[in-house]
C-alpha cells in the first residue's frame, strides 16, 4: 500500500496564534484515518489545509505525491463532508447530489443511474425530489455523503460529521460510515473529538494536542500503549503513579512502595530521561478486586473511598493502606458480581503486563 | 388620511361634509400630458436608480461581509451617510457640486441623487441577506468542483436572491415618492412628486393632485409590502443546523 496523502512539516498561522504546528503525516490509500484531539487542537484547520480552504504558511501537502501546493480546492481529487453537513437549502436532493456533476459530461441516463446509485448507497433511494428543507439530520449527513461520494474523490473529508446526530443514530452511523468506507474503497480523513468514535472507526488514529501530533498509532495500540501521559488521559481514564527506577538495563527495574518490585519491559516504555524517576500508568480496568477473604502474593489492600455507577460498570476510588495513595477501579457489573459500599475493606492486584510506562 | 378621501369626494372644494362619491378626478388624470411625461420620467428615474443603487449595494455588502481591507469601516459610513443627513442638505451639497463640475441639471443628475440615496437601504438589505449565508455553502460548491464564478452564480446569488428583490422593489419606491432631492437637481425633466407640488399653485386642480397622490401612497404601499415579504424570506442559517431526528434506513453496501 502506497502512501497516499502525504503532509509535510506544515505549519499554519492565524493571526499570532499557531494552529497547526509542524505536522507531518502519512496516510494510506485505502485506511480510515482520524484526526483526534480535544477542540482547538488544530484538527479541523488541518484538515481544511488537505482540503485546501487554507494555504499553509510553510509546508506541503501531497497527495498522490503530487503537490497541492496552490491547488485550489475545486481542482483537487478531495471531497468534504461538513459539520453542518451545508446541503444548499434551494436545491433539492437531486440537486444536491448532482451538483459536483455539472461540469462532467454524461448524457441524461448516465447522470440519473450515477445519482441513483449513489442515493442507493447512503439509503435514500426514491427521496429525489425530496426539498433540502424537509430532511431530518441524519438524512442530511446522508445526502452530504452521497454528494461527496458521487465524485469519486481519491480523499473523503469528513469534519465532525457525526456530533450533531444524537447518541443511538450517531452509533448507527459509525458502524454504517465505516462498512460503506470498506466498501467504496476510498480513503477516508475524519476529525472528531470523540475517542470512542475514533477508536472504533479507524485503522488508524493521529491524537494531536496544541497544533502538534503527538501519536499516531493502530486504536489498540493508542489505548494499549499510548506514547505520553497526555494522550493516555485524553484516550480513557489512567491511573498515574510516581516510581523509582533501580535498574536500567534490557528491562526497567522498578520500585514502588504499593506495588512493590516489578519490571517494565522496553516495548512497555516511552520516552527518554536522564535522572530514575518514572511514571506509571495502569488502565482502571487492568485492576481487579479479589473476592471477599482470598489474600494471594502481591496483593494490595484498601479501602473503598468513592463510588460512582455507570450502569454496566461501576468505578471505584480505593485508599490504599500504605502511604493513602488513590487507585481508580472499574468493575464489570456482570453475573454473579459483588457490589462494595463506602469504606469496605477490599484486596485487589494489578496487571502488570499492561502497566505502560512514561520517562521524562 | 384625509387625502384620499378628498380624492374620492364630488366637490372640488376641499371641506367637509362630503358632497357625494366620484372618480372624476381620477378620471381627469388621464387626459394631462405633463403629468404623463413627469410619470415617464419618475419612472425612468426610479427604475435606473434602484437597479443601480442594489448592482452598487449587492457588491459593498458582499465586500463587506466577506472580507477585510483597509478603510472598510470609514468607507462604510461615508455610503450610509446619507440615511442620517437632512435630504435637503444632500440635495443642496450634490447640486453644488454638478454646477462646479459644470454639468447639466437632467434625468441623469435625478438617478445619480436617487442612487445615493437608496444605496444605505441596499446595503442594509444585503448584509442581511449575505450575513445569513453560510461560508460553509460556498465552501461546499468550491469543493464539489466549482470555481468562484460558478459558486456566486449557482448558490450565491440564487440564496440573497429574495434580497436583491427586497433592495429593487424599497428603492424604486423610495425614488418614486421621493421630492427633495428631485426639485433640487432636476432641469426641465420633472418628476412625479416635484409635478405634483408645482400643481398646488392651481386650486382648481387640487383634487386631481389629491387623486394622482392616492394612488401613489397605494402603489408605494404594495410595493413595501411586496419587498418585505421578499425580505423575510431570504434563507437564514439555522435551516442548516437544525437537525430532528427520523428513522433512517441503514445504508446498503454495493459491492461493485
Amino acid at each position: 500500500m502506497s502512501n497516499q496523502v502525504q503532509v509535510k512539516d506544515v505549519i499554519k498561522n492565524f493571526d499570532q496564534v499557531r494552529a497547526v504546528d509542524g505536522v507531518s503525516l502519512e496516510i494510506e490509500q485505502g485506511q480510515f484515518f482520524s484526526l483526534l484531539g480535544p477542540s482547538g487542537c488544530g484538527k479541523t484547520t488541518l484538515l481544511r489545509l488537505i482540503a485546501g480552504f487554507e494555504v499553509p504558511n510553510s509546508g506541503d501537502i501531497l497527495i498522490d505525491s503530487k503537490s497541492m501546493d496552490g491547488v485550489d480546492p475545486n481542482l483537487r481529487p478531495t471531497n468534504m463532508v461538513f459539520q453542518n453537513y451545508a446541503i444548499f437549502p434551494h436545491l433539492n436532493v437531486e440537486q444536491n447530489v448532482a451538483y459536483g456533476l455539472r461540469k462532467k459530461k454524461l448524457t441524461n441516463s448516465e447522470r440519473a443511474s450515477m445519482i441513483n446509485q449513489a442515493l442507493d448507497l447512503v439509503g435514500l433511494s426514491g427521496l429525489n425530489e425530496r426539498s433540502s428543507n424537509a430532511l431530518s439530520g441524519g438524512q442530511k449527513q446522508r445526502v452530504a455523503l452521497a454528494r461527496a461520494l458521487i465524485l469519486k474523490p481519491k480523499v473523503l473529508l469528513l469534519d465532525e460529521p457525526l456530533s450533531a446526530l444524537d447518541k443511538k443514530l450517531r452509533e448507527q452511523m459509525q458502524s454504517e460510515l465505516r462498512h460503506l468506507q470498506k466498501a467504496v474503497g476510498i480513503t477516508f480523513i475524519l476529525v472528531t473529538h470523540d475517542q470512542e468514535e475514533a477508536l472504533t472507526m479507524s485503522d488508524k488514529v493521529a491524537v494531536m494536542f496544541d497544533g502538534k501530533v503527538e501519536q499516531v498509532a493502530s486504536p489498540r495500540d493508542l489505548y494499549e500503549r499510548p506514547s505520553t501521559q497526555r494522550v493516555a488521559s485524553f484516550i480513557g481514564a489512567m491511573n498515574f503513579i510516581e516510581c523509582k527506577v533501580l535498574e536500567k538495563g534490557k528491562n526497567l527495574k522498578i520500585r514502588d512502595s504499593v506495588l512493590g518490585s516489578f519490571d517494565l519491559s522496553k516495548e512497555q516504555v516511552s520516552g527518554v530521561s536522564s535522572n530514575n524517576s518514572i511514571t506509571i500508568g495502569i488502565r482502571p480496568e487492568m485492576i481487579s478486586i479479589l473476592p471477599k477473604g482470598s489474600k494471594i502474593k502481591n496483593s494490595i489492600s484498601g479501602k473503598v473511598s468513592d463510588i460512582s455507577y455507570f450502569g454496566e460498570t461501576t468505578y471505584y476510588k480505593i485508599k490504599c493502606d500504605i502511604d493513602s495513595k488513590i487507585f481508580n477501579i472499574s468493575a464489570q457489573n456482570s453475573f454473579g458480581h459483588v457490589d462494595y459500599s463506602i469504606g469496605e475493606k477490599i484486596e485487589f492486584k494489578i496487571d502488570l503486563k499492561s502497566i505502560v510506562g512514561f520517562l521524562k | 388620511m384625509l387625502l384620499p378621501i378628498f380624492s374620492f369626494n364630488k366637490s372640488q372644494i376641499i371641506a367637509f361634509p362630503l358632497t357625494g362619491f366620484s372618480l372624476q378626478w381620477f378620471e381627469t388624470l388621464l387626459y394631462q400630458d405633463t403629468l404623463h411625461e413627469a410619470l415617464k420620467n419618475s419612472l425612468i428615474v426610479a427604475i435606473s436608480s434602484c437597479t443601480l443603487a442594489t448592482i452598487l449595494g449587492t457588491l459593498a455588502s458582499r465586500s463587506a461581509t466577506r472580507y477585510d481591507f483597509k478603510g472598510k469601516q470609514i468607507s462604510l459610513t461615508f455610503i450610509l451617510a446619507p440615511l442620517i443627513l437632512p435630504e435637503i442638505i444632500v440635495g443642496v451639497s450634490l447640486l453644488i457640486v454638478l454646477i462646479q463640475l459644470g454639468l447639466s441639471l437632467n434625468i441623469w443628475s435625478v438617478i445619480l441623487g436617487h442612487t445615493l440615496l437608496i444605496m444605505p437601504f441596499s446595503i442594509i438589505i444585503m448584509n442581511s441577506a449575505f450575513n445569513n449565508l453560510d461560508v460553509s455553502l460556498e465552501e461546499a460548491s468550491m469543493d464539489l468542483g466549482e470555481n468562484r464564478f460558478g459558486t456566486f452564480y449557482r448558490v450565491i446569488l440564487p440564496l440573497v436572491f429574495p434580497g436583491i428583490i427586497a433592495s429593487l422593489l424599497i428603492g424604486f419606491t423610495l425614488s418614486l415618492d421621493e421630492f427633495i432631492i428631485a426639485f433640487f437637481l432636476t432641469g426641465t425633466d420633472t418628476t412625479l412628486p416635484v409635478y405634483i407640488w408645482s400643481q398646488f399653485r392651481f386650486p382648481k386642480k387640487l383634487p386631481t393632485t389629491m387623486a394622482l397622490g392616492t394612488i401613489l401612497i397605494f402603489v408605494s404601499l404594495i410595493l413595501l409590502s411586496i419587498s418585505e415579504y421578499y425580505r423575510r424570506r431570504t434563507y437564514s442559517k439555522d435551516f442548516v443546523l437544525s437537525t430532528e431526528k427520523e428513522p433512517t434506513k441503514p445504508i446498503k453496501i454495493n459491492k461493485d
